[in-house]
């Protein structure tokens, strides 16, 4: 029986050392909807998407993708569920010793047995679907930020995943490169019946595009509910995070002593 | 906290961690081994590094060999005409390149060389994410880029020690021969009677396998453990030379010592 949830978080803990990052989390990703989480950096959004991945292990409390409890896999069973996913990485992360066209045919020939001819169709057309099938001969150092982040998109969905996860797919974009990829998210969620999970801080966009969107405040679930009813949230820590105010439930300064007393003492 | 404490509890770190590094690059051998069916479905990889660590090295190789040839002819003309056996020249230089200079000073320049290249590369995909995607699209970092770079410094280093120690045989006859005029006969006949192959050749070879092995997982490893930062992944690489070198020579000697006992 397939889950309405494709991925489900349960009481989900995580830490670095003796960094507590997340404290009881629960978050559903309902399939075929583009979800988005939100939070200010260093929260711990992109450990999320690893977690999801199961690159790292919770301390406590599991992730469930496609009805399989990810920490409990072997490595084999990891690397099953990772071929149902697609992950676009914050800078793309496209292997520089490979041209545009082989870094999209990279999963293909890698898992399937499809003749070259086949695979060369396969990623005319996912480049197509992201704008790039001019730039396939193009080294992937050749490629602006914005053109590689659509190129690692193309290779994300080269195998027609399952859950397609975004880590800050917009930072360090000009306006243009962000539409477009703003644009891809939905288009390409709606096109392959996939089911999408976005990390990131652009309020904007992800207000734009997201069917629900969760925000992420010291470890744990601050807000969540779909950008409409967000927008009008008057929960303090929402309401600085979308209406970017410089200080609010999110301080200006680190924790710091007394100021006067830092700067007399040091003399 | 009292000094000598403090200075007993830092060599405590420093002797626990370098002691989890060496199991941790154990660890990452071993997996590597494991893994080495996956890299050889992919031998095309194997045989592109082997042009870059391999090839690549060979000018390096093939100039240092030359000039540590014709500084032996020298110094061993210089020597052994005090005893009046300057014909013995021949053997004295194919020994010392055969036994000890072939393999230990292409492992040192191998490490330079080679050794650092991997590291940075290793190390600049971790910092740009590459290895996690590869992670993420289920396939494996290890089968895929460390087997290969690690089968190929393994295949490349006897290879680069035989050409080493050709060369700088040929770099002591240039000295002993035509410049200095020991006898052309004595020179090569000296050497064919006493130069064991079992003994001198395969030992050498021998040798700069297991050179081959510690080098290329030392490089590996740095790579693959560096932090990812730009000062991550220079100290990473400086590291690689430096525990490169020591292993080279500390294995040398241990190497040599049951050679000999043998």
């Amino acid at each position: 029986m397939t889950q309405k949830n494709i991925v489900e978080i349960q009481n989900l803990s995580f830490s670095y050392g003796n960094r507590m990052l997340h404290k009881d989390i629960n978050m559903t990703f309902p399939r075929g909807k583009v979800t988005a989480i939100m939070g200010g950096s260093g929260c711990g959004k992109t450990t999320i998407l690893r977690l999801i991945g199961g690159q790292i292990k919770p301390k406590a409390g599991q992730v469930t993708v496609d009805g399989k409890i990810v920490h409990k896999q072997d490595r084999q069973g990891i690397y099953e569920l990772r071929r149902k996913m697609g992950m676009l990485f914050q800078h793309g992360a496209l292997f520089t010793d490979l041209s545009v066209f082989d870094n999209v045919a990279f999963p293909m020939r890698e898992h399937t047995k499809l003749p070259e001819s086949m695979i060369r169709d396969l990623v005319l057309m996912k480049l197509n679907a992201v704008g790039l099938r001019g730039a396939h001969k193009l080294m992937s150092t050749e490629l602006s930020g914005g053109m590689a982040r659509r190129v690692a998109l193309a290779r994300a969905i080269a195998l027609d995943p399952d859950i397609i996860m975004y880590d800050e797919p917009f930072a360090g974009l000009d306006p243009i490169s962000m539409a477009v990829i703003c644009d891809l998210i939905r288009t390409l969620n709606d096109a392959l019946g996939a089911t999408s999970i976005i990390v990131t801080h652009d309020v904007e966009e992800a207000f734009s595009f997201a069917d629900y969107i969760y925000f992420v405040a010291d470890g744990v679930v601050a807000a969540e509910g779909t950008p409409k009813e967000l927008s009008k949230s008057k929960l303090p820590f929402v309401y600085q995070f979308v209406h970017g105010e410089k200080d609010g439930p999110v301080p200006f300064h680190y924790n710091a002593p007394n100021y006067k007393k830092d700067i007399y003492e040091s003399v | 906290m009292n000094p000598i404490l403090k200075f007993l509890s830092n060599l405590g770190s420093q002797v626990t961690s370098r002691i989890w590094r060496l199991g941790a690059a154990t660890r990452l051998f071993l997996l590597t081994l494991i893994y080495s069916g996956e890299s050889f479905r992919r031998i095309h990889l194997t045989i592109r590094e082997i042009y870059f660590t391999g090839v690549m090295s060979l000018i390096i190789i093939v100039v240092s060999a030359f000039f540590v040839g014709m500084v032996l002819g020298l110094q061993g003309y210089y020597t052994l005409q005090k005893y009046g056996s300057s014909e013995s020249i021949g053997v004295l230089v194919a020994l010392a390149l055969l036994r000890e200079l072939g393999p230990v000073v292409t492992a040192l320049l191998f490490a330079g060389r080679a050794g650092t290249a991997i590291t940075a590369e290793i190390g600049l995909m971790k910092a740009t994410e590459q290895l996690s995607a590869m992670e993420m699209m289920a396939v494996s970092p290890i089968a895929r880029i460390i087997g290969p770079r690690f089968w190929a410094g393994v295949i490349s280093m006897p290879i680069l020690a035989s050409i080493f120690s050709m060369v700088g045989i040929m770099g002591g006859y240039l000295v002993a021969v035509p410049i200095i005029g020991v006898d052309h006969g004595a020179f090569w006949s000296q050497m064919n009677v006493n130069v064991d192959f079992r003994f001198d050749v395969v030992n050498g070879l021998i040798k700069s396998f297991v050179f081959g092995i510690a080098c290329t997982i030392i490089a590996l490893y740095e790579g693959y453990d560096a932090p990812p930062t730009a000062e991550g992944v220079s100290r990473a690489t400086t590291r690689t030379v430096v525990t490169s070198s020591l292993t080279i020579l500390g294995l040398d000697f241990i190497l040599t010592s049951f050679m000999i006992a043998h």
